[in-house]
């Protein structure tokens, strides 16, 4: 009976550990939320989403910053998400056993965990100087940089999860390899496909660094995409470290618009993939 | 071994394996097999596991052909036309040859989807038409009572037996000249397993059909022919009703008496 007591006690010393590390972790993620929305909301007006960023000590909003980070992410996720599905399907679909296969996949793992910030001085260094100036596009080709690996990862692992006798079932009806990937795999896998395009739309909606060094900011309203661009993270940036007040205030606002709007997205991803659980 | 001999009557060949080696990378799996398929008979592959006789079915539609490492070697005569030919077609060879697996393999559609895909992978039909055979391929299965009212529900949604109906009618709804069956009962219950064995009754009027089973007693419902293989190699091939009832071989003997196995 001690042996059992002394289990128990282990036991329950173990799982209070757990429940207090939990804690720790959501303790901090609950307190940045409460700031985020104590400080936010004050200043969220029908003018952040109508006007302008003000030069300091005149009234404004977040409209050419949220419609810079709209346009850019749109459009880095336009270049990013065909590449890393083609990259993908290759590596799930048609080269599962090629050597090839084991290089890219490697490669993309670093890509993944790359700093940002290289990605942002790596587009610099292609694009922004040769061009020599700032520029919205380069801004979307470095945010579609970070869209890629995180496209890759989750096509395969999506693709790879499709079981082998569906592929199977589909060629002995004599289907081809294309179509047995577009008409079969694709659809086994489509709420993990939408999943992890969601997640790659979180990851970069977020992103300040790849921006600063490409994009710039744009104090107007510009849809110009040879010219710089205002973002949200890079007007965050900029309004909190500043010493004025009325631009303190808009970079609380636009940080929780952003935070709303990656919550929202992972809610919809994981709701996508919950539904795919349950329909198996 | 020259299995065709020992059949009494000259009975018209589908499929001819003649000399038949298969290799999983350096493995011999199957050794110089030599058997027919006679048209519109059901030939019973039967064996203990890891005897060869699944991967025997996977060499008839080349299946293997999707994995890289295993390779076939001898003949394998479809209508006279060696179909181990690098240059065959092989959509049109698995076209003409179906195949229903171990595990139902529904795909992630509707039933009617289902049906739907194989036929529309051959031919463009006006809604009227398609609508026709995608019932006349549910009906060939013995499943049209059971789905006609719900044709455009998931058929994820079936029970197991329904899938692997919903399998077969897919496969014949190509309208395929021969049949591969590869265990497709192991996964069914009692009911389901003599639905689809009735089926397989009336479908061996118009395809040629080869089973791969580890129950004896369907071996013996079922079929007409049947291929005792041992460690890759084909012990005894023979009339069903030969090789159950007075084996030559004693290896078959002790297998269907069950010695070992």
């Amino acid at each position: 009976m001690s042996l059992y007591a002394s289990r128990r006690s282990a036991n329950s010393t173990a799982t209070s550990l757990c429940w207090v590390a939990a804690m720790f972790g959501l303790a901090w993620l609950f307190l940045i939320l409460i700031a985020l929305l104590y400080e936010g909301v004050r200043g969220l007006s029908p003018a952040v989403f109508t006007q302008m960023t003000p030069p300091p000590g005149s009234a404004g909003g977040l409209l050419n910053a949220i419609m810079g980070s709209l346009v850019m992410t749109i459009i880095g996720v336009a270049i990013g998400t065909p590449l890393g599905m083609l990259a993908g399907t290759y590596m799930a679909e048609y080269g599962r056993y090629a050597k090839l296969t084991t290089v890219v996949r490697f490669i993309n793992d670093i890509l993944l965990s790359a700093p940002s910030i290289v990605v942002g001085l790596f587009v610099y260094t292609i694009l922004v100087h040769p061009m020599g100036h700032f520029s919205a596009i380069s801004g979307a080709v470095a945010l579609a940089l970070l869209v890629i690996p995180v496209v890759v990862r989750t096509t395969e692992d999506m693709l790879l999860l499709v079981p082998g006798s569906m592929r199977e079932a589909a060629t002995a009806l004599g289907a081809p390899r294309s179509h047995v990937v577009a008409s079969i795999a694709y659809r086994a896998a489509k709420a993990g496909l939408i999943t992890g395009v969601l997640l790659a739309i979180a990851r970069v909606s977020g992103e300040t660094a790849p921006l600063l060094f490409t994009a710039l900011n744009n104090q107007f309203w510009s849809t110009d995409l040879a010219a710089p661009m205002a973002s949200l993270p890079v007007v965050i940036f900029q309004f909190a470290l500043s010493p004025y007040k009325d631009w303190q205030q808009l970079a609380w606002t636009g940080a929780l618009l952003i935070t709303v709007a990656v919550l929202a997205l992972s809610i919809a991803a994981r709701t996508l993939s919950a539904g795919r659980r349950k329909s198996k | 071994m020259n299995a065709a001999a020992q059949t009494p009557k000259e009975l018209p060949t589908k499929i001819t394996v003649r000399s038949l080696d298969f290799y999983y990378g350096a493995d011999r799996s199957l050794k110089n097999i030599t058997m027919p398929l006679h048209t519109n008979k059901v030939t019973a592959f039967i064996g203990p596991s890891g005897c060869g006789k699944s991967t025997l079915l996977r060499v008839l539609n080349r299946m293997y052909d999707l994995y890289p490492g295993q390779r076939a070697e001898g003949e394998v005569l479809l209508d006279g036309e060696n179909i181990l030919d690098p240059a065959i077609d092989l959509n049109a060879l698995r076209s003409r040859i179906g195949m229903i697996f171990q595990k139902p393999t529904p795909f992630p559609m509707s039933i009617y989807e289902n049906i739907a895909f194989g036929i529309r992978l051959y031919e463009k039909l006006p809604r009227a038409d398609l609508d026709a055979r995608v019932e006349a391929a549910l009906r060939g299965a013995a499943l049209w009572d059971e789905v006609k009212d719900k044709l455009q529900a998931s058929g994820l949604g079936l029970s197991g037996g329904q899938q692997q109906r919903l399998c077969i009618a897919r496969s014949v709804a190509v309208q395929p000249e021969v049949i591969l069956f590869d265990e497709p009962c192991s996964a069914l219950d009692p009911i389901s397993t003599a639905k689809v064995e009735e089926l397989i009754d009336e479908l061996t009027n118009r395809y040629t059909i080869a089973i791969v089973t580890h129950n004896m007693q369907q071996a013996v419902r079922v079929s007409d022919y049947t291929a005792f293989m041992y460690l890759g190699e084909l012990v005894e091939f023979g009339e069903t009703d030969d090789v159950f009832n007075k084996p030559k071989e004693k290896r078959t003997l002790d297998y269907i008496t069950g010695r070992f196995g």
